[in-house]
């Protein structure tokens, strides 16, 4: 079977093999799921213009969005090629945002912009699909951050959030990316909870040549997270990255035994951890907001990755996310292999978002 | 951070008095606010559409009941009608084919496939006494197989061994096989995570299916997905055709909107719901509970089902007696403190009553939080027999003492020994217990088992009222008292 190892010729070709990819698939799954929801079901198609001026990351988080943007602009333009601002068809937009995940009150604040000064006017797509990015950009920019690390001896980064959101994959990711860039990288196995967490994350060591401090399941994680600390001083690495097992941050025992983390590691470097990342699944919806102020509150969250964009998940709640709590946006997960973590680019997210390439 | 639909819905009818039946521009009005609700609980959009057509449908002309509100009355509705969109009657897993019955699991990166498919297998065993055989099929994700392998061993589940370099399907075959050989009742094939877009991966699962003519194939999903939940689930339906529906993570603190969005698209029931990280934390669905949750209704039933679960009822009784008697000495507190604790603690139970989202945030706000019946039992512990016995004997010397053993402070004893004073004085008095709540207080320990009338709880279920209990109600005698302030009364301020 020719296609059996997608994830494979995927990492071995890179970019180059994509655009074929992506159009055999996104045929397929026109041809398999004839049914759009009801919402869009009179939106035409629309146009697999291929942008292939821009390079690599960028295609794939286009082909990541295509579907989030594929139905945004599809609904858009069947609203707007012949059709009045009028209030019908503002409220149909903000539909459309809302199917993007970007949540009711901010779908309504980027239709209020979009209403503002244009009521009543005729609007072409693509000036609607510009105001559509510049307002997602609007709320994007100020926190599309790339992580900068400070130059201290060990840069403690610990990765936490909600089970399944992607921790081990992205400290793999990170850690590939620390090496890359000439650090030296250790990594804590802080997930002493979930069965094999340990050997996932060894997995992720031998991969990218990193030492792993690990402990029997079932340790405690803030003793493991403290030897580790003290192992990576006297080693003296450039990075140290703490995994942490999977919670639900309305778990108030399991939030307290992060704290707990966050308090040990402070004991040998009141600075530490210099960098506090959550992940947050592309797919999630409104939950997102919750996940983001209870992890930002108990362990000091100084920024986000957003996980497997590479679905159909529209990643939206990061618009209202950003709109709330301006936490920086770091890095987007597009991927299973080592290389598919990118950073945030809002600008490229808006347009993406809005359908424009 | 949500409002539940109930606040919302009066502040929209409470200008409305003396109507007799809902006119149409109230219930359009109110259909606005449901439309938020069901939207910020993840709801897909065209499901909301479809849905508050049929409720509109229902309610106008509908005549409110006295002693309902208009927002009671729609609220019931909107409930009645997504419960009936959210499958009324349960669907038990069908495992009614030639042994070994195959279960295949599919479903998104991370949504919970492995631990569901340990949990499943371990309630087949534990429940229905079947022997159950899991395999991983996930050659992706480093340590997934050994993954499920550990889970094995610590639920004593047959998992078949790894065999490095297989396929998939290779897997899934042997599986079978082994299976037969082994004369296992059920086989559990837990494929690896994917997106639905991802065009090979959907081909190899088709392929397994083929390869294993899987009787049931749940797609697991978690609870907390946002509007991709219809994609999702329509893609994975429409390439494998599932038969039921998993959801995870129910114990988090997102609405589930999705189960309704990925009930309505597939028709397909959900089956299971898991409800924490342990193993045996898996539960069948419940329709009604759900519903509430949808409309941050919290939910009555499961608060006294869970109550009466957890509390031993002989204790309970023996309780009862001495409360009557007025005994009521630090023993049974820590007693209370342990139960409390054992039934989710403070948001635990919080979180299951209905229309207490507020109080619960204020609680939050105001820093209390179960290491507070931590700290208190630790300082019961510090006690002698006697103090417990006769807290009338603590006297200056006696707390210091009890403050330095239980690593608190004399003004913490004292608070709590207070708290004990409100608390016996109270059980004096509810002691007999008067209306629901005097009950549920029973359920919850204070006094004799729960006799609940059904038909009652029904109502309640429904309206999301408790019947006779003023407004700001108190949580069980010395727990409470006012719950509707800010902070508790005896239960002091974290500093």
């Amino acid at each position: 079977m020719a296609g059996e190892k997608p994830g494979l010729l995927r990492r071995m070709f890179g970019g180059g093999a994509e655009p074929a990819e992506d159009t055999v698939a996104d045929e397929a799954r026109e041809a398999e799921a004839p049914a759009p929801p009801p919402a869009l079901a009179d939106a035409p198609p629309t146009a697999p213009d291929e942008p292939e001026s821009r390079g690599g990351w960028f295609q794939r988080l286009r082909r990541g969005l295509s579907r989030s943007s594929g139905a945004l602009s599809g609904s858009i333009s069947s609203l707007f090629t012949q059709r009045k601002l009028d209030a019908a068809t503002l409220e149909e937009f903000e539909d459309a945002l809302i199917q993007a995940d970007l949540g009711v009150d901010t779908a309504g604040a980027v239709t209020e912009a979009l209403r503002k000064g244009r009521f009543g006017k005729e609007l072409s797509e693509d000036e609607v699909k510009g105001i559509l990015a510049a307002e997602v950009e609007k709320a994007l920019a100020p926190v599309a951050k790339p992580l900068v690390l400070g130059g201290r001896k060990p840069e403690v980064i610990l990765v936490v959030g909600v089970n399944g959101t992607g921790k081990t994959t992205t400290i793999g990711k990170l850690a590939a990316k620390f090496r890359d860039d000439g650090k030296t990288v250790m990594l804590a196995a802080g997930d002493t909870f979930r069965a094999a967490a340990i050997e996932q994350l060894k997995i992720w060591g031998q991969r990218t040549g990193a030492p792993v401090v690990a402990r029997d399941i079932g340790a405690d994680a803030a003793g493991l997270a403290f030897d580790a600390l003290e192992r990576a001083r006297a080693e003296g690495v450039d990075v140290l990255l703490i995994d942490t097992a999977g919670r639900l941050q309305n778990r108030t025992e399991l939030m307290a035994e992060l704290e707990k983390i966050v308090r040990v590691l402070k004991k040998q470097d009141p600075q530490a951890p210099h960098h506090v990342l959550l992940t947050l699944d592309a797919t999630t919806g409104q939950n997102a907001l919750s996940q983001v102020e209870i992890f930002g509150r108990i362990a000091g969250v100084t920024g986000l990755v957003m996980t497997k964009l590479d679905g159909t998940a529209r990643g939206g709640i990061l618009v209202a996310i950003a709109a709330r709590y301006g936490l920086p946006v770091h890095f987007i997960g597009i991927g299973e292999g080592i290389d598919d973590l990118e950073p945030f680019a809002a600008n490229d997210f808006a347009r993406a978002i809005a359908g424009l390439a | 951070m949500f409002e539940s639909l109930s606040s919302r819905l009066s502040a929209v009818f409470d200008r409305l008095t003396g109507r007799g039946a809902l006119s149409e521009a109230d219930v359009n009005e109110a259909i606005r606010e449901v439309r938020r609700a069901l939207l910020e609980a993840d709801v897909a959009l065209d499901v909301v559409r479809s849905f508050t057509d049929k409720v509109r449908d229902r309610a106008v002309g509908q005549e409110v009941i006295r002693s309902v509100t208009p927002g009671q009355m729609v609220v019931k509705i909107v409930h009645d009608q997504l419960v009936e969109t959210l499958g009324k009657d349960p669907a038990p897993l069908d495992l009614n084919a030639t042994p070994p019955v195959a279960i295949m699991m599919v479903g998104l990166q991370g949504s919970g496939k492995t631990t569901t498919t340990a949990k499943i297998a371990r309630r087949l065993r534990d429940r229905q006494k079947l022997k159950v055989l899991m395999a991983s099929l996930d050659t992706r994700r480093p340590a997934a197989q050994e993954q499920l392998r550990v889970l094995g061993e610590q639920n004593e589940i047959d998992t078949l061994p790894v065999v490095a370099g297989q396929t998939p399907t290779q897997i899934a075959q042997r599986a079978m096989t082994a299976g037969r050989l082994g004369g296992f009742d059920v086989v559990m094939l837990d494929t690896a995570g994917r997106t639905h877009i991802d065009e090979p991966l959907m081909l190899e699962m088709a392929e397994i299916k083929r390869t294993a003519a899987p009787h049931e194939i749940l797609l697991v999903a978690d609870s907390l997905t946002g509007q991709d939940a219809v994609q999702l689930a329509r893609s994975f339906d429409d390439r494998v055709g599932i038969t039921g529906l998993v959801l995870t993570r129910v114990d988090g603190d997102g609405r589930g909107g999705a189960a309704l969005s990925m009930r309505a698209v597939t028709g397909k029931p959900i089956k299971f719901i898991g409800t924490g990280e342990k193993a045996d934390a898996l539960e069948e669905f419940n329709p009604s509970r759900i519903a509430n949750r949808i409309l941050g209704m919290g939910d009555i039933v499961s608060l006294v089902e869970k109550a009466a679960e957890t509390i031993d009822a002989e204790r309970a009784q023996k309780l009862a007696e001495r409360m009557k008697k007025g005994g009521f000495d630090l023993n049974d507190l820590a007693d209370q403190l342990r139960q409390m604790q054992r039934i989710g603690g403070m948001s635990g139970v919080l979180g299951l009553l209905p229309g207490v989202g507020k109080v619960k945030k204020q609680i939050e706000a105001a820093g209390i939080d179960d290491r507070i019946f931590k700290r208190q039992g630790a300082i019961i512990s510090s006690m002698t027999a006697t103090e417990r016995e006769k807290p009338d004997v603590l006297k200056a010397s006696r707390k210091r003492r009890i403050a330095a053993g239980s690593g608190t402070t004399v003004e913490e004893v004292n608070k709590l020994l207070k708290m004990h004073r409100q608390m016996a004085d109270m059980m004096k008095s509810a002691g007999k217990g008067k209306g629901l709540m005097g009950r549920m207080m029973g359920g919850l320990g204070m006094g004799s088992m729960p006799k609940v009338d059904p038909a009652e709880l029904e109502r309640i279920a429904q309206t999301g009222k408790l019947p006779g209990v003023p407004p700001g109600f108190t949580l069980p005698p010395g727990f409470g008292g006012g719950l509707g302030g800010p902070r508790l009364p005896g239960m002091g301020k974290k500093k």
